[in-house]
């Protein structure tokens, strides 16, 4: 029963608002740089959008959604009215004050640094002030999240902490840890430059710092799509999850090893050394260990779900799925874009092959295929999933539903396909325009100019899905009962401790964060000589 | 489902998931062992040292002064290539360097960070001020290859493009002759 609707639905809100906005920003950046668009005049306004693009949906309109399917996870699935309403609703005002903080000088100009910072470009002050504010808000969340988890089990010792809930706290604690490399970079180096107390920076610890949070901070996007994969999509379309210890085994996991592995994005950067690069691409092919459990599991689930309903032979039971079910159509399409980025994520990650791609457009392509279609493709059917639920109305026009899933999954191959390709041909990224009349760069126009068509494919089914809920506020009212989440196929009454408990994932978290990190900061903190000059943005 | 036909289904549903388990934790060592081993044979490799360099002194004195950038014929017939990265150049703008030959380009920043990718081949490294960047290249076909600044460097970033010339080795090496430090900048 979701007490707190209220919340839950403000979160919602204003996630899916700053996502249109920043839909919109993507869009426009698309095709201005294309050849369709005409060239900018004034190339500063690009990197503008640019940021504020990034900065949205990378700290706000994510972590929104995740707050706001973890309240509702906490009052479904421990069956417990949420401890500390007051201070979840303090946590959603930081948001609000931080994005709002963080947007005005991003607008002024003052801050076109990109969501990743890259000091020694240092930009306004409130704009990191801004950001700090908005994970401050979500640390909250965190917070809340390990206390009502604490409040159920006092009251019901011993028993097997519902999956959703159980994955649901793994993903804040993770989110609370990989926070922490970026919080670092903002208030020991980047803050004090804008403040104006100090006017050097150690671009390489930097950007090691940043390394912390950015691989990790992937992983909390990807948590509300992996709890909705085992515990709501098996449920939506009349099956069981094959296996609760391998879902829980696979959260912990991501827990874990999501965290040791950032410095894949420094294989071509200067300050780190061999030994570690190769330790962190070891650990990210660990990574990948999770995702291909979770593949089989979820597959086995919807095969369940199959025959349950008739469907028979080695492969003819995918016939009988509910393909008119918009939670089926939407796990098909995520699948498929998880294929394809994580086979990208891959090449990405590997030592050697990282080369030829590195900072090209394919890294573009790579996390929009990965976390714009495969992630978020899952948070609208969360939304469409928890909405009669929260609105108390039923959501009607399902034919309206699977458009918008189709479109965002034909705009997304259309957008990505294209962006990878240009990667090979060694396109570099975060460019306001190309020179397609150089003979060197004209094969590339004629994918620019897809991609920019698959933007507005995009922003296209991001409107219909504002539309959908919108309408979805103003249907006849309808009890929608109780929300539940998946069963198991042998839901067992108790689970090892191991698999019930965090304490000792958390802790194994720290310990591989300090082996993996340790020694390289420490190192680059006291290597003399290597802080250099600030360089202010917006400044003349 | 009888007690027993429920236990023998978990039985089964258990030594499926463990085989698969299995093949996948083998395919991830797979693929962690042909990058060690490709790495030990330095088939490719990124860069492996640590070195620092102060970019406010980078003109004043050490390897990174302007007479000493741009490519040399080193004793040996390898070639090394040193240039910086500023907003929003580099220097030399563009690069010469002779066909099939071991080539080592050193480079760095003098401001903020920049990176260097050659078009068509998988030469990719970053350029962060106050380190220096070290990569191994080589190349097996003449031509014009465009260079691109990869990293966003403030709001000229997509100005900075470089050139990398490779001609002939005897040309190279006539060019040479004259001592000093060569580039293509203006041809």
């Amino acid at each position: 029963m979701l007490a707190n609707r209220k919340l839950i639905l403000a979160h919602f809100w204003l996630a899916f608002a700053v996502f249109g906005v920043a839909l919109t920003l993507g869009a426009w950046q698309m095709f201005i740089r294309s050849p369709i668009g005409t060239w900018l005049s004034n190339p500063e306004l690009y990197y503008r959008s640019l940021t504020a693009h990034g900065t949205v949906m990378g700290y706000v309109f994510p972590t929104l959604v995740a707050m706001a399917f973890g309240y509702a996870i906490s009052e479904s699935a421990l069956e417990q009215r949420l401890v500390g309403v007051r201070w979840a609703w303090t946590g959603f005002w930081l948001i609000v004050i931080g994005s709002i903080m963080a947007v005005i000088p991003i607008a002024l100009g003052r801050a076109s640094v990109l969501y990743t910072f890259y000091p020694p470009l240092i930009g306004n002050v409130f704009y990191y002030l801004g950001v700090v504010l908005v994970v401050v808000g979500s640390w909250i969340w965190v917070a809340l999240m390990s206390i009502n988890l604490h409040v159920w089990r006092k009251a019901h010792p011993g028993a097997a902490v519902p999956l959703a809930m159980y994955a649901n706290v793994a993903g804040s604690y993770l989110w609370a840890w990989t926070a922490l490399g970026a919080a670092l970079e903002l208030l020991l180096q980047i803050i004090p430059v804008a403040a104006g107390l100090k006017a050097t920076i150690d671009a390489g610890l930097a950007r090691v710092f940043f390394s912390w949070t950015l691989h990790a901070i992937v992983y909390f996007w990807l948590m509300p799509t992996y709890i909705a994969y085992y515990t709501i999509v098996p449920r939506a379309i009349g099956g069981r999850v094959y296996s609760d210890s391998m879902a829980r085994i696979s959260f912990i996991l991501f827990l874990v090893v999501a965290m040791p592995i950032g410095m894949h994005h420094t294989f071509g950067d200067p300050q780190v050394g061999a030994g570690f690069k190769f330790i962190h691409s070891a650990f990210t092919a660990l990574v990948a260990l999770p995702t291909l459990l979770t593949v089989f599991t979820i597959c086995a689930s919807v095969e369940i779900a199959a025959r349950l309903r008739g469907g028979r032979g080695l492969f003819g039971w995918m016939r009988a799925l509910p393909w008119d079910n918009p939670m089926m159509l939407a796990l098909a399409f995520s699948f498929i874009m998880l294929g394809f980025g994580g086979a990208g994520g891959l090449i990405n990650m590997s030592y050697q092959l990282d080369a030829s791609i590195h900072n090209t457009q394919w890294i573009t392509g790579h996390f929009h295929l990965i976390f714009g279609g495969a992630i978020v493709i899952m948070y609208f059917a969360i939304a469409y999933d928890l909405w009669p639920h929260l609105t108390g109305r039923e959501l009607i026009d399902l034919r309206m539903i699977r458009t918008q899933l189709w479109l965002w999954f034909v705009g997304m191959m259309v957008t990505t396909f294209p962006w990878h390709w240009v990667g090979i041909l060694g396109m570099p990224r975060r460019m306001a325009y190309f020179d397609f009349g150089d003979p060197a760069i004209a094969p590339q126009a004629l994918s620019v100019t897809l991609s920019a068509i698959g933007g507005f494919i995009l922003l296209t089914s991001g409107i219909l899905f504002l539309v959908i809920l919108a309408r979805g506020m103003r249907t006849p009212q309808a009890d929608a009962g109780p929300y539940r989440f998946a069963l198991a196929v042998h839901q067992q009454a108790t689970v090892p401790l191991a698999l019930n408990t965090h304490a000792l994932w958390v802790a194994l978290m720290i310990a591989l964060t300090l082996t993996n990190y340790g020694y390289p900061i420490l190192t680059l903190a006291l290597t003399e000589g290597t802080s250099v000059p600030a360089v202010f943005v917006g400044a003349q | 489902m009888t007690a027993e036909e429920s236990h023998h289904s978990a039985e089964v549903a258990a030594r499926v998931e463990r085989r698969w388990a299995t093949i996948a934790v083998i395919i991830i060592v797979m693929m962690a062992l042909l990058a060690a081993f490709a790495g030990i044979h330095r088939a490719t490799m990124p860069q492996p040292r640590v070195e620092t360099t102060d970019p406010s002194r980078l003109h004043l004195s050490g390897e990174f002064v302007e007479s000493n950038l741009g490519s040399v014929l080193e004793a040996n017939g390898n070639v090394t290539v040193r240039a910086i990265g500023q907003q929003y150049s580099f220097t030399p703008a563009c690069i010469v360097v002779p066909v099939d030959t071991p080539i080592t380009l050193r480079a760095t920043s003098a401001d903020v960070v920049h990176g260097i990718l050659v078009q068509g081949t998988n030469i990719n490294t970053m350029l962060v001020p106050g380190y220096v960047s070290e990569q191994l290249m080589r190349f097996t076909r003449t031509g014009d290859y465009l260079m691109p600044c990869q990293e966003f460097c403030s709001f000229g970033h997509e100005g900075m493009w470089g050139k990398v010339r490779v001609i002939d080795k005897t040309e190279f090496a006539d060019r040479a002759k004259g001592g000093g430090r060569l580039s293509c900048v203006g041809q």
